[in-house]
């Protein structure tokens, strides 16, 4: 029997569409059907300049948009030569770690909601809210925030956001732990997720997956550790690995993952450099001064009463700058950056022009995807829905 | 392995070899490009053994128009490759590498979409993100941004900015 699964599907983790093929209850093949969300990031790129680029990429995995900002931005800065100041840097790792955490309260929620244990979507959902409180302080935005530039961030810490974060660190804890009380040795949560989805080390690596699929596989793959970026070296966190390569050692990873990211975010806070948070370069530097403001950022009205009405020099710096931009000199980079679901690369091509030449976004739910169908083959149909889940797949990345 | 060693190492074996921004790249032909790969893969001191990406980029006004990225890691070593193939444009294929990396499946996929490469011996060399029935390669540099025709009725999306009417 065929059956059709999705695109629009409660349980498919966004338009995820799933041809499947069965034999009473079990699963003798299944084909992946995507692209419903497909948004052409990738080709709007080519027609905006370098700057304006940020706010497409942010949008591809929704979940973790500060991790899609971040490898762009870090690409670009390669191909100028750049480097954001220090400040910078551990002002990245803090927000893309809280993305992290995130992301996965996203994960553990919606699993929930999909294998029956609807509280914890209600509880993971809660924490996330603290959390896009904390961004919505920051960046004026909850999600797709545009706040990581070339060269920097848009803006310094507003007040009173040390405090949030370092409360939401308190409380954080405590809460995971109610989630495997919940969770760990809930008989349900146990039997639908302990030895399903099995993915071989070998036949893993082979696929191509990150992230936390891989390492509860045993592979202790981490772009963090391995080729570390924003100073991770400084930072004393554990890759975490499991080795039961099944669904179950998923969720223990990524938990274990929050509570690393938790540790990052404390020392980052506790060792916060000062200095500016952006290059000082006129050439590179975003000329307007910038502010939160009720829907997101603008420009702050001393800033615009200076370009107006005090300087001539101003105006015509932030005219090129904003309308034209900088040109990036020709090259190719790839730059890698571990987001919530693995590696996550963009490949930035330059021509030497003010526009991006090619963006190509390697997602690492588009690739984990593959691995579908060496997990769900021989498996019952009722396993497809908590492996789609536990490869926690966003289809804003798959489809882009 | 340092870049610079990976250059030094593998230096006698491609003609075009670059290093830039930490990165090497290096070129080779759609002939020798599986038995490359399988070479990289196998070698124990190089253990290219994970296919991080596959990309296509479109250069019109060169020779060789069509240009396919094989990014490869390491697990092992923690080094990065860049191999690039060409691709002239009234011969549009490539040999598949699913053979060697099963994970080029969908990457390989999306080039096609995108860019109409198309690989040998693919699987299922079909279009991946966009429709069945859906006509041109929107990748190709060729391809104007919007003014896509759509199934809505006379609908089309915004043509880009210097190909529409100001009136």
């Amino acid at each position: 029997m065929i059956i059709n699964m999705g695109p629009q599907h409660p349980a498919t983790h966004g338009v995820l569409r799933l041809v499947l093929e069965l034999d009473g209850e079990t699963v003798v093949s299944v084909k992946p059907i995507i692209g419903y969300l497909h948004t052409g990031i990738e080709k709007n790129c080519e027609y905006r300049s370098w700057m304006q680029a940020i706010a497409y990429v942010t949008r591809a995995d929704y979940l973790s948009p500060l991790f899609n900002e971040l490898a762009y931005c870090l690409g670009v800065e390669r191909l100028l030569g750049i480097d954001a100041p220090p400040r910078a840097q551990a002002l990245r790792v803090m927000l893309t770690e809280l993305n992290r955490i995130a992301s996965h309260l996203v994960y553990v929620a919606t699993t929930g909601m999909e294998l029956g244990a609807v509280s914890v979507m209600l509880y993971g959902f809660r924490e996330r809210e603290r959390i896009l409180e904390i961004f919505e302080m920051i960046t004026g935005l909850r999600m797709n925030h545009a706040f990581i530039r070339i060269g920097g961030l848009a803006m310094d810490l507003p007040e009173g956001v040390e405090e949030k974060i370092r409360d939401f660190l308190e409380v954080m804890p405590r809460r995971l732990d109610e989630y495997e009380k919940l969770l760990s040795h809930n008989p349900i949560w146990v039997e639908r997720n302990l030895g399903v989805g099995y993915l071989a080390p070998e036949r893993a690596i082979e696929l191509s997956t990150t992230g936390p699929v891989l390492r509860a596989s045993g592979i202790a793959k981490d772009v963090r550790k391995d080729e570390p970026y924003c100073g991770f070296e400084q930072y004393d966190f554990d890759v975490v690995t499991r080795t039961d390569s099944d669904c179950y050692a998923r969720y223990e990873v990524r938990m274990e993952e929050m509570r690393q990211s938790m540790r990052i975010v404390g020392q980052a806070l506790d060792s916060l450099p000062g200095g500016p948070v952006m290059v000082e370069d006129p050439k590179f530097k975003w000329p307007a001064r910038l502010k939160v403001g009720p829907d997101g950022i603008g420009n702050s009205e001393e800033y615009v009463e200076h370009i107006l009405g005090g300087s001539m020099e101003a105006l015509i710096h932030h005219f090129k700058m904003v309308t034209e931009g900088v040109a990036v000199p020709a090259g190719e980079v790839y730059q890698a950056v571990e987001s919530p679901r693995g590696e996550l690369g963009l490949y930035v091509v330059s021509d030497g022009g003010y526009r991006p030449y090619r963006v190509h976004v390697r997602d690492p739910s588009f690739v984990n995807l593959q691995s579908f169908r060496d997990q769900v083959v021989g498996q019952m149909v009722s396993d497809v829905i908590a492996i789609g889940a536990a490869l926690d797949p966003v289809m804003g990345g798959v489809d882009r | 392995m340092t870049p610079e060693e990976l250059v030094e190492r593998l230096g006698p074996r491609f003609d075009d070899i670059s290093l830039a921004h930490g990165e090497v790249t290096v070129v080779t032909t759609r002939e020798r490009l599986v038995e490359q790969l399988v070479a990289l893969k196998g070698d124990p001191e190089l253990g290219f053994d994970f296919l991080a990406d596959v990309s296509g980029t479109d250069w019109p006004d060169r020779d060789l128009r069509f240009w396919v990225a094989y990014h490869l890691y390491s697990i092992e070593g923690k080094h990065r490759l860049r191999l690039k193939v060409g691709v002239p444009e009234n011969d549009v294929h490539v040999p598949t590498i699913t053979e060697v990396f099963p994970g080029a499946d969908f990457l390989e996929r999306e080039v096609y979409d995108m860019l109409g490469v198309e690989f040998d011996g693919h699987p299922d060399m079909r279009r991946i993100l966009l429709p069945e029935d859906w006509d041109g390669h929107p990748h190709r540099k060729d391809e104007e941004l919007g003014g896509v025709r759509t199934q809505y009725k006379g609908g089309a999306f915004i043509p880009p900015i210097d190909q529409r009417l100001h009136k």
